[in-house]
C-alpha cells in the first residue's frame, strides 16, 4: 500500500479551480517531490492531506486512513512543516522542541534534535529572534519530533542559506532511509533534482509530468544549448554548422542540429575562430529544469478564472539573464 | 509529562514573560485599587472606599485576563498561524481550550492572591458569608469574557484585536461599575451598562462582599446570559487559521 494516495483529487475556492483531477501516489522510504511554479496548487494539495481541508471532490487517503474522517489516528503519525509560522513568537527553541514533544506518546530526544538541526547554540532564543532560515529548520525539527511515518514539507528551504539547505537535505535523506515517506513542495529545481526519488510536476492544478527524475530527464535533446556574448551572428553560425540558430534570451542560445560530439565541435570551432566566449554549453541529456520549463511554458495562460495563472506564467519564465 | 499539562505550562510562560499582559492584568488593576482606597476622590458611595473598590476591582480583573489577555495572546497566535500548527499535532481542539481555560484560572489566582491582601491591608472588611456567590460570579463573568475574548481573536486580525480588547477594557472599566458605582452614571446609561456583561459581573461582586448589599437578581440573569451566548458566539465564530 502506498503511503499516500490521491484519487482524481479536485479543490475549488469558488470558481476559481485550485486543483483539478490530481492523480498520485508517494511511498515509503521515499522522497517524492511536488514541484510546480508559486499558485500552481501544491500547497491545496499538501493542505488536503495534512486534513486541513476537504477536498471538493476525489479522495485522498494518507497510511490507508482518510485525513479528515480519521483525523485523531492520523495525527500521531503525521509530522507537518508550514510554508512559514506556526511558532508562538515569544518561544524559546528548547521550549518549543519540547512542548512538541509532549503531544506525542514516544518522542525524540528535544535536546538532540535542536542539536541536530544546528540550533544548540540557539535553545534559549526566540522564535522571534531567529533568522528565516533558523526558523525553517526549527519548524523541521518539529515536525519530526514525534517520529512520524510520513512528513509533509512545504518548502522546507525557502529562505535558507547554502549550508542550512545541505543539512536539511542530509536530514530528508535519513529519513527516507529510515522509511518514512517524505512528500516535499517545492518551487526550486534544484532542490528537486537534489532530493526527489519521485517527481510530480504540477502547473495550473494539474500534474504535467510524473515520474523518477531519471525517467522525465530521459531522451536525447534535438539541440545545443550555449551561452555567450549578446550580439552574435545568428545567420552566419547556421550557415557555418547546418542548422538554425535561436536566441532564446539575451546572449542564450539554441542550435537545432543533433548534439553530437562533430557538431559541438562545429559551434565551438565558429566561435574559436571568432575569439568568442562560451559562458555554458550544454548538449546531449536534458535536465530537469528543461524538462519543467517546457512543460510550464507550452500552456497557455488561461483567462482570469485561474487567478494565479498570469503570475505564475511570468515567474516561470524568469527574468532574462 | 502529558499534552495537556505541557500546554498550560508553556501558555503559563508566556502569558507572564509577557509584560504587557501582566501590566494590564495585576499592576494596574493593584496600582487603582491602592490610589483611589487613599486617595478618596471617587464617589464609592461607601464609607471607606476600599469596601466598595476591592470587589469592584477584582471584577475588573477578572475581565483584565479573561478578555484582554486571553484574547489578544490568542488573536496574536491565530494571525501567526500557531493554532493551524497545533491543529496537525496529536494535541487536539478539546485540550487546547481546556489549556488555555487553565491558564486564565491560573492567572486569576495570581491576580486574587495580590489583590485580596493588598485590600485586606487598606482596611477592607467584606461581608464573608458573600464568597460562594462573588465566587460564582467570578466563574461566570470568566465564562462571559473569554467567550468574547476569544470572539474577537477569532474573527479579527491580531492587531486589530489587541486595539479593540484594549478599548473595550477601558469603555467597560468606566461604564461597568467598576471603579465607581454605576448610580453616578447617567440614568440612560446606567441602564444600558446593566443590560452588558461588565456592569452585571461588579453587581454581582460587589453586591455579594459588600457588607449590607445585595445582588440585583436581574445581574444574575444578564450575566448567565452572557456566560452562554459569548462562549456560544466564539465557538460557532471561531476561525483556526
Amino acid at each position: 500500500m502506498p503511503a499516500i494516495e490521491v484519487n482524481d483529487l479536485t479543490i475549488r475556492y469558488g470558481d476559481l479551480t485550485a486543483v483539478d483531477q490530481v492523480v498520485f501516489t508517494a511511498e515509503a522510504g521515499e522522497v517524492t517531490v511536488v514541484l510546480g511554479p508559486n499558485g500552481a496548487g501544491k500547497t491545496s494539495t499538501i493542505e488536503c492531506l495534512e486534513g486541513y481541508r476537504r477536498p471538493t471532490s476525489g479522495s485522498v487517503r494518507v497510511l490507508g486512513l482518510d485525513p479528515f474522517s480519521d483525523r485523531s489516528r492520523l495525527l500521531p503519525r503525521i509530522g507537518v512543516m508550514l510554508q512559514e509560522g506556526g511558532v508562538y513568537t515569544g518561544i524559546r527553541v528548547g521550549e518549543v522542541v519540547q512542548l512538541f514533544a509532549a503531544y506525542h506518546r514516544d518522542p525524540l530526544d528535544p535536546g538532540e534534535l535542536v542539536d541536530r538541526v544546528g540550533l544548540s547554540s540557539k535553545a534559549r532564543t526566540t522564535w522571534r529572534r531567529l533568522s528565516g532560515g533558523e526558523q525553517q529548520r526549527l519548524s523541521l525539527a518539529l515536525a519530526l519530533v514525534g517520529r512520524p511515518s510520513v512528513a509533509f514539507l512545504d518548502e522546507p528551504t525557502a529562505g535558507v542559506d547554502v549550508e542550512g539547505r545541505l543539512l536539511i537535505r542530509e536530514i530528508v535523506r535519513d529519513l527516507v532511509d529510515r522509511g518514512v515517506c517524505v512528500l516535499l513542495a517545492t518551487h526550486d529545481l534544484e532542490e528537486a533534482e537534489k532530493l526527489a526519488d519521485h517527481v510530480i510536476i504540477i502547473d495550473h492544478g494539474e500534474v504535467v509530468a510524473a515520474g523518477r527524475p531519471l525517467e522525465l530527464v530521459a531522451g536525447e535533446t534535438d539541440h545545443i544549448l550555449f551561452s555567450g556574448p549578446s550580439t552574435l551572428d545568428l545567420e552566419g553560425l547556421g550557415a557555418a554548422v547546418g542548422g538554425k540558430v535561436v536566441e532564446l534570451s539575451v546572449g542564450e542560445y539554441r542550435v537545432e542540429i543533433a548534439p553530437d560530439p562533430a557538431n559541438v565541435a562545429a559551434v565551438t570551432s565558429w566561435l574559436a575562430a571568432r575569439d568568442l566566449a562560451i559562458a555554458d554549453l550544454r548538449a546531449g541529456r536534458q535536465r530537469l529544469d528543461d524538462v519543467f520549463l517546457r512543460l510550464t511554458r507550452s500552456r497557455p495562460v488561461e483567462g482570469t478564472a485561474r487567478g494565479n495563472s498570469t503570475n505564475s506564467q511570468e515567474r516561470a519564465q524568469g527574468p532574462p539573464p | 509529562m502529558s499534552a495537556y499539562l505541557a500546554q498550560v505550562r508553556t501558555e503559563l510562560t508566556l502569558t507572564l514573560r509577557q509584560g504587557e499582559q501582566m501590566l494590564v492584568s495585576v499592576v494596574i488593576p493593584v496600582m487603582l485599587l491602592v490610589f483611589f482606597s487613599m486617595v478618596e476622590v471617587l464617589p464609592t458611595g461607601t464609607t471607606d472606599p476600599v469596601d466598595f473598590l476591592a470587589p469592584a476591582i477584582l471584577a475588573l480583573a477578572v475581565m483584565s485576563s479573561a478578555m484582554v489577555s486571553l484574547g489578544i495572546s490568542t488573536g496574536f497566535e491565530r494571525q501567526y498561524l500557531v493554532l493551524k500548527r497545533l491543529g496537525t499535532t496529536p494535541l487536539g481542539r478539546p485540550r487546547l481550550v481546556a489549556a488555555k481555560a487553565s491558564t486564565v484560572v491560573c492567572i486569576e489566582a495570581v491576580q486574587f492572591a495580590v489583590l485580596i491582601p493588598v485590600a485586606y491591608l487598606l482596611g477592607w472588611s467584606p461581608d464573608s458569608t458573600g464568597w460562594p456567590s462573588a465566587a460564582a460570579g467570578v466563574l461566570l463573568g470568566t465564562l462571559a469574557f473569554a467567550g468574547l475574548g476569544l470572539l474577537l481573536a477569532g474573527t479579527l486580525p491580531g492587531t486589530v484585536t489587541l486595539g479593540l480588547a484594549n478599548g473595550l477594557w477601558l469603555l467597560f472599566l468606566l461604564t461597568g461599575g467598576m471603579v465607581f458605582p454605576l448610580s453616578e452614571l447617567p440614568d440612560w446609561l446606567a441602564a444600558l451598562s446593566r443590560l452588558l456583561p461588565a456592569a452585571a459581573l461588579s453587581e454581582v461582586v460587589v453586591g455579594s462582599l459588600k457588607a449590607g448589599a445585595e445582588v440585583a437578581g436581574r445581574a444574575w440573569i444578564v450575566l448567565v446570559i452572557w456566560a452562554v451566548a459569548l462562549p456560544a458566539a466564539a465557538a460557532a465564530c471561531f476561525r483556526w487559521e
